[in-house]
């Protein structure tokens, strides 16, 4: 089976996924973790404000199978959480990269993303 | 590592199933995702592959008295072609699994099959030869688990499909009988039972097989991630998980299921039963809701709204029929009133809970 891994963002090794959109660092799962999860039931975001750490644990995501960390890409400041994951979890299964995002932060330190999987590293980890 | 494999292990593997080891098996968790699986049982028909179930045959003339003297029910009660739900127990009361024991029909009526868990087979086997050998009675006792397959075919839409395969119209059996059958020129067993709350029937058949009687059934294949689904919505147990002699020691009243102990017939565990019923046990195992965000799992503690640790959950998810999340666990007996607010934690968070009765669905 093959995945999307658009090429227009970097990926954690954890299957999460980092964007810069007007400065601020926009997070996700890939289509690769959506999948593995199964049908996506619960997600647990952090409060507008709160500090994420990288390679920290900012949230959880769970299926009706299994519970999962959601790992932080960079460090910062969560400026916005997907509230629309509260009532419709399955935004992460159908939407990965667009609709199911889940939280956008403001970076400590701008060289954090660049040092983030390429979409050819990540593609690779994942065939 | 390798587990044993169900007949079916191919052509799971054909139609893209991710396996999952379950009780020693190999086994499909998953085929289309839960949901979808779960939603094809309860609104038209699934088929399931449980060949990972045992099977003993127990046969010669003490065989029900055998049966008798090791599952709580009352096996004499049994008609020829009759089933029933029991509990094994061991001398102290607790459960070392259920079963399912029938009366086989027809040219086998004397014969006992029962159904252990996946994993328990040559466990029980071996308990049943003891028994017999010390209590000297006429029995063989056969382990046919790698001889059979097993299948479920379950959903509204299912005693159409068994009509169409097999002529039994599933009407007219009562719950738990057992009758013989043909499903393309295969000779099996079709009980009306199942695992799910939902019409249908499961089948036995010659190891062998297995694919033809599989192949012939159209319905959609669901995988043990959906079972567990669609028997926790009912509030059905799971041996090894919601009661195991050594991690969750728990006596049939304690699990709720104090309707298949017959206390006037003699069985291992008996004298130990009477007295727990006659106190009340301890703790019972209880429906649980959350009512704040958040799905209770296995493992996850129960309070009481102080803190004060009450019991664990044994199982939970979020019910894909209701879009609520469900939960069965202990409590003692005093906390275990429908209606009782406690709290479930989750991932160090006190969630609060309501007790509830079972099933979760409306039958």
């Amino acid at each position: 089976m093959s995945f999307n891994v658009p090429d227009d963002r970097r990926y954690l090794d954890s299957h999460e996924w980092a964007i810069e959109v007007d400065g601020l660092v926009r997070i996700g799962i890939s289509d690769f973790a959506q999948d593995e999860l199964g049908d996506v039931v619960f997600v647990e975001l952090p409060d507008v404000d709160d500090a994420v750490s990288i390679d920290e644990s900012f949230g959880v995501v769970e299926s009706i199978k299994a519970v999962s960390d959601i790992y932080a890409p960079v460090s910062g400041t969560v400026v916005e959480v997907n509230e629309d994951l509260i009532d419709a979890p399955e935004l992460v299964n159908e939407d990965p990269y667009g609709d199911g995002w889940m939280i956008a932060v403001r970076p400590e330190d701008d060289s954090q993303l660049a040092d983030l999987l390429s979409p050819a590293a990540y593609a690779s980890q994942i065939e | 590592m390798t587990g044993r494999q169900t007949p079916l292990y191919e052509t799971h593997e054909d139609a893209g199933a991710t396996f999952t080891d379950f009780g020693g098996w190999d086994m499909p968790v998953e085929f289309e995702g839960i949901r979808t699986e779960h939603t094809a049982v309860r609104e038209s028909i699934g088929k399931f592959d449980v060949s990972h179930m045992g099977e003993i045959v127990v046969s010669g003339s003490d065989a029900v008295a055998l049966t008798q003297r090791l599952t709580t029910n009352d096996v004499t009660a049994l008609e020829p072609g009759d089933a029933q739900y029991a509990a094994i127990t061991r001398s102290d009361g607790v459960m070392l699994d259920d079963t399912v024991v029938y009366r086989l029909p027809e040219e086998r009526e004397g014969d006992i099959l029962f159904i252990p868990n996946a994993g328990h087979d040559e466990q029980m086997a071996e308990r049943w030869r003891t028994t017999a050998a010390e209590r000297d009675l006429a029995v063989s006792v056969d382990n046919r688990t790698q001889a059979y397959g097993m299948l479920a075919v379950q959903g509204p839409d299912a005693p159409d499909e068994i009509g169409r395969v097999s002529g039994v119209d599933l009407n007219r059996l009562s719950r738990f009988e057992v009758v013989d059958a043909t499903i393309d020129t295969v000779h099996c067993l079709v009980a009306k039972t199942g695992y799910t709350g939902e019409p249908g029937a499961e089948i036995i058949c010659p190891w062998e097989e297995t694919v033809r009687v599989w192949e012939t059934l159209e319905a959609e294949p669901i995988g043990l991630g959906a079972r567990d689904t669609l028997r926790l919505e009912m509030g059905f147990l799971l041996s090894g998980q919601d009661f195991h002699p050594e991690t969750e020691p728990r006596t049939p009243y304690e699990a709720g299921i104090g309707f298949t102990v017959k206390l006037d017939t003699e069985f291992v565990g008996r004298d130990a039963l009477e007295g727990i019923n006659t106190e009340g046990p301890a703790e019972e195992l209880v429906g649980l809701t959350l009512i704040d965000r958040g799905i209770p799992r296995a493992g996850y503690e129960i309070t009481a709204p102080d803190g004060e640790s009450l019991g664990t959950v044994t199982s939970g998810t979020m019910s894909p029929t209701l879009g609520e999340p469900i939960a069965l666990g202990y409590v003692p007996a005093a906390w275990s009133d429908p209606g009782t607010i406690v709290r479930v934690t989750v991932r160090g968070e006190p969630k609060k809970a309501r007790i509830r009765t079972t099933p979760f669905l409306d039958e």
